[in-house]
């Protein structure tokens, strides 16, 4: 294997694993920030027990994704110097944005927001915490911007093989960005929601009773709830958006070989890149069309527009398909969920089973819809621009099959005891239930309304 | 009067990289060099408070790498690639250590208490790891990116020297932060680490214009070198300060228990100015200047407007923060 190939999965095996940590810091700041705000109105100790039960796993969370992310910044030079001797004037400006606008914020107060509660007033703490949860958001904001100028280029020119800023209006608010962040932001809430039903359901089945589980059982089903919908009204647009903008991903998505009119959704099929066919398909027709075009007769491009300048479709089609199957599973187990909590019932048990596993449904579909957007780019990275192939780096493939080998190792390790421990904390939890009174809360000074009101 | 500004950008740029490098030098070399003396004599209640010390800290410390580097890609984008592509081994091992360190934090806390030590293991090895691998590429970048066995070794001296360095820095932070046995413990360990230190910035002296004549000229021809004696005249006089300081320490009303640490940062201040003099103009030594190597002066323009607004805030709020935690450690928590 040459280096290409290995820098290729590399990058893949790092960005997979880093993705999985700011997918739930994102939405897992502003989902404590509502606990937090819920107790300052209701003074209900419950909603502060809940924070502390989320905030360690922010924390956890929080440090995975600062150390997998400072892999990803060394990895621009190490192993993609093409990429930053092309685009950097444009990617440098944006990295360089997202550290000092978002990292530094959250970093510098996340000591604060975690260690803080007994040295600095409530009101402090609080916006403490509202300043991590908005440096999470700026991170995503200028990531997704490099991102998606990535895929859609806009407002440079070439000179010389090297790509200058014309208007940097035009780059940040490039054509795909505003559905691709709103999609990703979408995707990181319905993580941290499905996240924290499931460890709650977890906490129910093993008998866990309190209150504050009840809040958070409640909190995460409900989010889910709203924001599943939402995010098939995004992810439509943002899909006709990528079909305007990169219509060779589209037609990859839906394994279409041929531009034409009356085009079929392929369900399932087994796309034949050497034939240029699918196999095994099956296909409700014209679906595709009504999708993407609106009307039974809409004309979708087909692959053979594309011919060797498109994405590999067996890997696009598929990851497609697990992510809006994912979706379709989220919206059915919310919203029988908050059907039932909003009749006043218990979950059944088989609900509260199916909730447990699908803690990790936010991961796998937001892998699986980079997976469908990054390998889509393909073979370009940055699209017109400059091509995978000639940004790959110098060093030997021993070398980076050496670092691939290791990296994967000390991932899965990682992994492993990331999950362990998310479901060794819910379960202790479950066997401490709420003490009562909170040891700290008791010494707090009197600026909290429920000591206040006392 | 019109400014140059594509003369101008890169030397602001070069400035602030050099700031950057320096604050993460400091900052992360403490929580590193606390992960260095890990087992350095402790009992598990002695980690504890060593953890405690840094917690609140570390995440930021950690930043300013990524400022560094972030900057290094920004400004001087084909500089990044020729540097890192040069180090790639290395970087590796710093990243792993990084990794690992920064997990172990965590999940030490948290993991079942049986399996505790191996996260106290993990946080002892990445930390030594991401020093020794900050120092082997010290090294090999002072001798300008150059391979074979000598720079093999040399690297392998400034690995050392700079682990023990971040040790020292590790051991005047407990003893700013600790008190009792853990800061008598942390007082012998200054000591000794301080004489590797010692013998790590001789060794990069003394090598640094041995491995260019260029640098060798910039030393030592009069009369610069006259304006230049008080940079080591100064770094030895800190040395010995400090050296008289430690057999004084701790001293009953602690009242100087901040000073060993501000005094090894102002060697590290030293130590970095001379390198910088040593190099100025190249950021990649002898082969790219930081003209040749920066961006496009849009570019440039574009980040420095973001730069100066967020830095003083930046700085600011980690003062703000290492105000509330000041003093002794305390046990650290959530609630």
């Amino acid at each position: 294997m040459d280096t290409l190939i290995l820098s290729r999965i590399q990058f893949a095996a790092n960005i997979s694993f880093h993705i999985l940590f700011p997918t739930i810091t994102i939405a897992l700041g502003w989902v404590l920030l509502f606990f937090k705000l819920a107790y300052n109105r209701t003074g209900n100790v419950a909603w502060m027990q809940v924070y502390f039960t989320w905030v360690k796993v922010f924390a956890l969370t929080f440090a995975l994704g600062v150390v997998t992310g400072i892999t990803m910044t060394f990895q621009f030079g190490t192993n993609w110097p093409g990429f930053m001797e092309t685009v950097g004037n444009i990617a440098g400006p944006l990295l360089g944005y997202e550290v000092l606008t978002a990292f530094f914020l959250e970093a510098v107060f996340l000591g604060i927001m975690l260690f803080g509660f007994r040295r600095v007033s409530n009101a402090v703490h609080t916006l403490a915490t509202l300043i991590v949860a908005a440096g999470t958001v700026l991170s995503a904001f200028w990531i997704l911007v490099l991102n998606s100028w990535m895929q859609t280029p806009a407002g440079f020119e070439m000179r010389d093989g090297v790509a200058f800023a014309t208007d940097w209006w035009a780059i940040i608010f490039n054509p795909s960005f505003g559905w691709r962040l709103a999609h990703m932001l979408i995707a990181s809430g319905l993580t941290v929601a499905f996240l924290i039903a499931g460890l709650s359901a977890l906490r129910y089945l093993s008998g866990d009773r309190s209150e504050s589980l009840h809040k958070a059982l409640k909190t995460g089903i409900v989010m889910g709830a709203i924001l599943i919908p939402i995010q098939i009204l995004v992810g439509d647009q943002h899909g006709l958006n990528t079909l305007e903008h990169q219509p060779q991903k589209v037609a990859a998505m839906e394994a279409n070989w041929e531009t034409r009119a009356n085009v079929p959704l392929v369900l399932f099929a087994i796309p034949d890149e050497e034939a240029r066919t699918n196999h095994y398909e099956i296909t409700i027709p014209n679906g595709a069309s009504l999708i993407l075009r609106h009307s039974a007769d809409g004309v979708v491009p087909g692959l053979n527009d594309f011919e060797g300048e498109h994405p590999p479709v067996f890997p696009v089609f598929w990851a497609f398909r697990i992510m809006v199957g994912t979706g379709v599973l989220m919206l059915v187990v919310s919203w029988y969920g908050a059907w039932r909590l909003w009749r006043g019932r218990a979950l059944p048990k088989p609900l509260l089973y199916v909730m447990v596993p699908m803690s990790v449904a936010g991961w796998v579909a937001t892998e699986a819809g980079w997976y469908t957007t990054e390998i889509g780019r393909q073979p370009w990275l940055v699209t017109g621009v400059l091509k995978t192939a000639d940004a790959v780096g110098p060093v030997p493939g021993s070398h980076v099959a050496l670092t691939l080998a290791i990296y994967l190792i000390l991932y899965v390790v990682l992994f492993v005891v990331y999950v362990g421990v998310l479901i060794y904390l819910a379960l202790k939890a479950a066997r401490e239930g709420d003490p009562e009174p909170r040891p700290a809360l008791s010494g707090r000074a009197v600026d909290q309304p429920m000591e206040a009101g006392e | 009067m019109t400014i140059d500004w594509p003369t101008v950008l890169p030397l602001i740029f070069a400035g602030l990289m050099g700031v950057a490098i320096l604050v993460y030098v400091v900052l992360d070399g403490f929580d590193l060099g606390i992960g260095i003396l890990f087992y350095a004599g402790t009992d598990d209640a002695e980690k504890d408070v060593m953890i405690n010390a840094i917690g609140p800290f570390w995440d930021a410390n950690e930043t300013w790498l990524v400022l560094a580097v972030g900057l290094l890609l920004v400004a001087f984008p084909m500089a990044h690639g020729i540097i890192l592509t040069a180090l790639y081994l290395p970087v590796f091992v710093l990243l792993v250590g990084l990794i690992l360190r920064g997990v172990a934090f965590d999940f030490r806390a948290k993991v079942p208490v049986h399996r505790k030590h191996r996260w106290n293991f993990a946080f002892f090895a990445g930390s030594l790891g991401a020093a020794v691998a900050q120092g082997y590429m010290l090294g090999i970048y002072v001798l300008g990116l150059r391979t074979g066995l000598g720079a093999f070794a040399f690297g392998v001296l400034t690995a050392f020297c700079l682990a023990a360095s971040y040790a020292a820095m590790g051991a005047a932070w407990l003893i700013y932060k600790t008190e009792g046995a853990l800061q008598q413990k942390a007082v012998s360990w200054l000591r000794r680490a301080l004489i590797f230190a010692v013998v790590g910035m001789a060794a990069i002296s003394a090598a640094t214009p041995l491995a260019s004549p260029r640098i060798f000229e910039r030393w030592f021809t009069m009369p610069t070198m006259v304006w230049l004696a008080p940079l080591p005249i100064l770094s030895v006089a800190l040395f010995y300060w400090l050296w008289r300081l430690t057999e004084r320490l701790p001293d009953p009303h602690d009242s100087h228990s901040l000073k060993p640490f501000l005094g090894l940062a102002a060697i590290f201040l030293l130590g970095f100015l001379g390198l910088a003099y040593s190099f100025y103009p190249y950021v990649v030594p002898e082969q790219l200047t930081i003209w040749q190597a920066a961006a496009a002066t849009g570019s440039l323009a574009f980040i420095l407007v973001g730069t100066v607004i967020v830095l003083p805030v930046v700085l600011g709020s980690s003062l703000y923060v290492y105000g509330v935690f000041r003093g002794k450690a305390t046990e650290l928590h959530y609630d």
